[in-house]
């Protein structure tokens, strides 16, 4: 009874920093971008003109790039994931299933430097080939970008498939239905909950993803749809000019920061929103 | 109907059946006459439930396991190369130990196995999904809520979808591995009262530990056994149930029905 209280304290005050670290993090963000708005102005810094030296802050550029490569990143890797995962959890035989997985995990624990550097020198040459373009852009972001969210979607879609309890295939497959027929309308629908909680953690992955992205987006300032075109991201804007960036500048990429980490939050409220309605 | 002309449905022949190296049934002989309910009873792993899983081919999705001998349905051999083991499932039908309906609605889990070979046409969905709510006497419960979750409804309700579910692909067998022991007795009672509505259209099998349960629904009984730990399940003593519980020719026989053991 008596160390009852001494380490509810501790454990107390462990928490109580990491929310406070959060709270600050937030707070100085918000800070440090309010000359944005009130100096530069919400028009200018989202329109799609980025060009500091003359007082351009637009970010629309950048919001677009990382709108965009998240969604071709996704739009590659979601489906990618949550087949191997299919395939881990219903079709592969034991041993066979156990390799990839490990295989998936080894790929997580790759340093996103690592395949940004396989981005540069191999995609992007490939895809310069193929398309007569520079190969840098959201295409070539995009491919990295599925790289990266592959082992996230693929192993939260794994788990969710195999805690699925076992009596719902038995019962699909007991009525005549085939293997695939039992993974279309009776497990995917069933898992469809953790499936999407997969998919956009993938996407915040995606979202935050800077050092890959960087190296192979083109790190152009110019608003485009083109996926063949050098653009930037949101990030990797942050990180080629946070070391040089003064006064309204600096300002301009806090602000940038700051829709960054409201996209972030607005896809973890996202994930309660699913989580929740599946306990209901 | 009586399938093999004898008024047999199914007949197993000399089944052996291994999961890897180990033989969990040995020398399995049975008869499942047509448009009767015969039970499989014994002690907890006797290999009733194994047995039962061979007559739809369930022990399929079990890697390593293999089977020898013959299951005759209707004249053909189910355990033959290249049987159809897809349409197998859509004759011989299986309602589970626990109620398992799909995260689905009452309608969607009735017509889930129509719905498998492509019917479409809603008329005759909704015509097949009545009829087979019907006849597993759950209609008037759930007429109103039938876009409700089949995972909302009571336990015992959710065993009657379940059997709704399969009567709704029009089976020719109906197998019950332990319908009923999770489930309250009040509905345990409706069940019973279902199977025996059943059996004017359906050949039925059930595996049960409840010796009460197989006395009072089953035509037929069959008293399985494991001898000692790690040898396999074997067929004690097979026959009429009435002649089994009141006057049975195997004293192992004896001493299980009379509660000795088990």
């Amino acid at each position: 009874m008596a160390r009852e209280k001494p380490v509810r304290m501790l454990l107390m005050t462990c928490a109580s920093l990491s929310f406070l670290a959060i709270l600050l993090i937030f707070l100085f963000i918000f800070k440090e971008s309010i000359p944005a708005i009130t100096r530069i102005g919400i028009p200018n810094l989202f329109s799609a003109a980025w060009n500091p030296d003359k007082g351009q802050f637009g970010m629309l550029a950048f919001l677009v790039g990382t709108l965009l490569s998240t969604a071709g990143g996704l739009l590659i890797g979601a489906p990618l994931g949550i087949g191997t995962a299919v395939f881990l959890d219903q079709v592969a035989p034991a041993r066979m299933g156990n390799l990839i997985r490990r295989g998936v995990e080894l790929l997580a624990g790759i340093p996103s430097v690592v395949i940004g550097w396989f981005g540069l020198i191999i995609l992007v040459p490939f895809i310069a080939g193929i398309t007569n373009s520079a190969g840098y852009g959201i295409a070539a972001a995009s491919i990295v970008l599925a790289v990266m969210v592959l082992p996230t979607i693929t192993a939260l879609a794994a788990e969710t498939l195999g805690s699925l309890p076992p009596e719902l295939k038995e019962a699909s497959v007991a009525m005549g239905a085939t293997r695939w027929q039992t993974i279309r309308k009776v497990l995917l629908p069933a898992g469809r909950e953790g499936i999407l909680v997969a998919v956009v953690l993938g996407m915040g992955r995606a979202i935050g993803e800077t050092m890959a992205v960087q190296m192979v987006v083109g790190n152009s300032s110019q608003f485009t749809l083109n996926p063949f075109q050098p653009t930037g991201t949101l990030t990797s804007n942050l990180v080629t000019n946070m070391g040089e960036a003064v006064g309204n500048f600096r300002a301009a990429l806090f602000a940038q920061a700051l829709v960054l980490l409201i996209l972030s939050m607005v896809l973890i409220l996202c994930i309660r929103l699913i989580t929740r309605r599946k306990e209901g | 109907m009586s399938g093999n002309g004898d008024g047999n449905k199914m007949r197993i022949k000399n089944l052996t059946m291994f999961y890897g190296d180990f033989m969990a049934l040995e020398d399995i002989s049975l008869d499942f006459a047509s448009r009767r309910i015969t039970a499989l009873i014994g002690p907890s792993g006797c290999g009733k439930s194994t047995l039962v899983r061979c007559l739809n081919r369930m022990n399929d999705l079990i890697e390593g396991s293999r089977v020898e001998g013959e299951i005759i349905l209707d004249g053909e051999n189910i355990l033959g190369a290249g049987y159809d083991v897809i349409s197998l499932r859509r004759r011989v039908g299986m309602v589970f130990q626990r109620p398992n309906p799909f995260p689905k609605s009452i309608y969607d889990n009735v017509a889930y196995g129509p719905r498998l070979v492509g019917m479409k046409d809603n008329e005759k969905l909704d015509f097949i999904v009545e009829d087979s709510l019907k006849k597993a006497a759950l209609w008037d419960e759930v007429k109103k809520i039938l876009k409700r979750s089949g995972q909302s409804l009571s336990g015992g309700q959710q065993q009657r979808l379940c059997i709704a579910r399969v009567i709704a692909v029009q089976p020719e067998v109906i197998l019950f591995d332990e319908p009923c022991s999770a489930i309250d007795p009040i509905s345990t009672q409706k069940i019973e009262d279902l199977m025996a509505e059943l059996k004017k259209n359906y050949t039925m099998v059930i595996v049960t530990h409840n010796m009460q349960q197989a006395a009072r629904v089953s035509d037929h009984t069959a008293f399985m056994l494991v001898e000692e730990q790690g040898q396999p399940g074997r067929i004690v003593e097979f026959g009429d149930t009435n002649t089994m519980f009141t006057n049975p020719t195997d004293k192992r026989t004896e001493n299980y029905i009379t509660g000795r053991f088990g």
